[in-house]
């Protein structure tokens, strides 16, 4: 028998979205790396969300508080009922972190479309520049659901206990090779490394490159596995802003159906700048 | 913040176009640059490889340059799909048209900061733009050489 993915109603394709156009229980949210391109053309009635100006506090560094986020879902037309469908470019890693701060606020009815923003345009299925507006709703967010979320004090107990962290970043940037990027001195760590214990497992790797889909259930199990990555501990995963962490996140707990993991937002940013945290360099986790 | 000066004449009035826009229109003024970027010329298209790859970005691109009349004229390759990046493209080759050599080594390397276009695009994306200065800059460099 074929394995599927552990909760398959997470994942939708283009197919169903074609179909879904004008379901006005559906909104369908475009949330991309690059902040121009839903203005060149988005699935036709998609909304836009960027997680820069749209889904981050403007002055400390947080995302939107649980008042911020409810004003955010009315204005986009969201009720508590609808069914929130992201995609995205660069193979959903900002939908999947869209979809990351809705499970936080506790938002039910969560897809994400399988091979993103890349797979519906090769499929020459129609765009449109038009931006749709929706009546405001009277949305209310629960209280943040804590579980999917580490912070660095959540960190360190893990590291403490040996539990198991996932490194999302790039070999390079795992190892350490890369810390003194040049022109990036805005979001650069003083050291580089990874967290004593991480092992490292690109997020691009549970991706199809062709097609932007996710790999098949067998293949991720054994991505993961294969690295001590298991179903019996809790995880803990990270990158540099937490937003491609978001995407492995999402890969765990919704298509592997990882019990506890949670995405630690701080990631490198924080980690490779705080005094005392324990960094490891090199291959070995 | 005001523009700088030691800007070329068509980049010193870009920057100012921006710095004068408030949060949306800014990003709607980059989406006009992103459109106006013109195709590679004739002489460059399949040469792509042997162009200056800008690795800082987080998408791939690519620029050459050539010199006229001892006025440097850039060239970038981006893809359609990364509009914010093609929009760095347009106002650089657009502002610095036809500038010397020495023109462009002389600018500033954070002149794009009065633009204020950091209030909405993240400083990761303001990177792409301060590589693609320092890239212009390292191609001016073998001019004068």
């Amino acid at each position: 028998m074929v394995e599927s993915y552990a909760h398959p109603e997470t994942l939708v394709e283009t197919a169903w979205v074609a179909e879904h156009l004008s379901d006005p229980t559906v909104r369908l949210v475009e949330s991309n790396e690059d902040a121009l391109l839903y203005e060149t053309g988005h699935i036709p009635g998609a909304v836009k969300v960027d997680w820069f100006t749209t889904l981050q506090d403007p002055v400390r560094r947080d995302f939107l508080s649980q008042a911020e986020f409810e004003n955010l879902c009315s204005s986009l037309g969201i009720g508590n009922e609808t069914t929130v469908v992201f995609y995205g470019d660069k193979n959903n890693w900002f939908a999947c972190y869209a979809f990351w701060l809705f499970s936080y606020y506790g938002h039910e009815h969560l897809r994400i479309m399988n091979g993103g923003r890349q797979k519906w345009v090769k499929e020459g299925r129609p765009l449109t520049r038009e931006v749709p507006a929706y009546p405001p709703t009277d949305y209310k967010a629960r209280p943040p659901v804590r579980e999917i979320r580490a912070f660095r004090e959540d960190v360190f107990a893990h590291v403490s206990a040996n539990r198991p962290l996932v490194d999302v970043r790039s070999p390079q940037e795992y190892t350490g090779e890369l810390l003194h990027m040049p022109n990036y001195p805005q979001e650069g760590a003083m050291r580089g490394g990874h967290i004593q214990g991480a092992v490292n497992i690109p997020w691009s790797q549970a991706v199809d490159p062709e097609t932007g889909t996710f790999k098949p259930p067998a293949e991720l199990r054994k991505l993961f596995e294969e690295k001590g990555i298991r179903p019996d501990r809790e995880v803990i995963a990270y990158c540099r802003i937490g937003e491609r962490s978001s995407l492995t996140w999402f890969v765990l707990k919704y298509l592997l159906g990882y019990p506890q993991v949670r995405n630690y937002d701080g990631s490198w940013t924080e980690w490779g700048n705080l005094v005392g945290a324990p960094i490891r360099k090199g291959a070995t986790p | 913040m005001n523009v700088p000066g030691r800007l070329p004449a068509r980049l010193a009035e870009i920057v100012e176009d921006f710095r004068l826009c408030e949060g949306r229109e800014k990003l709607e003024l980059l989406l006009q640059y992103a459109e106006s970027l013109p195709p590679l010329p004739e002489w460059l298209q399949g040469r792509e490889m042997e162009m200056e790859a800008v690795p800082e970005c987080m998408t791939p691109v690519a620029v050459a340059a050539e010199i006229r009349d001892g006025g440097m004229h850039f060239h970038f390759k981006v893809p359609e799909e990364s509009p914010t990046v093609r929009g760095f493209a347009a106002i650089i080759a657009e502002g610095l048209q036809g500038a010397s050599p020495e023109e462009v080594l002389d600018l500033p390397a954070d002149f794009y900061l009065a633009m204020g276009l950091q209030e909405v695009l993240t400083s990761q994306r303001m990177n792409g733009m301060s590589a693609m200065v320092a890239h212009v800059k390292r191609l001016a460099v073998e001019q004068i050489r």
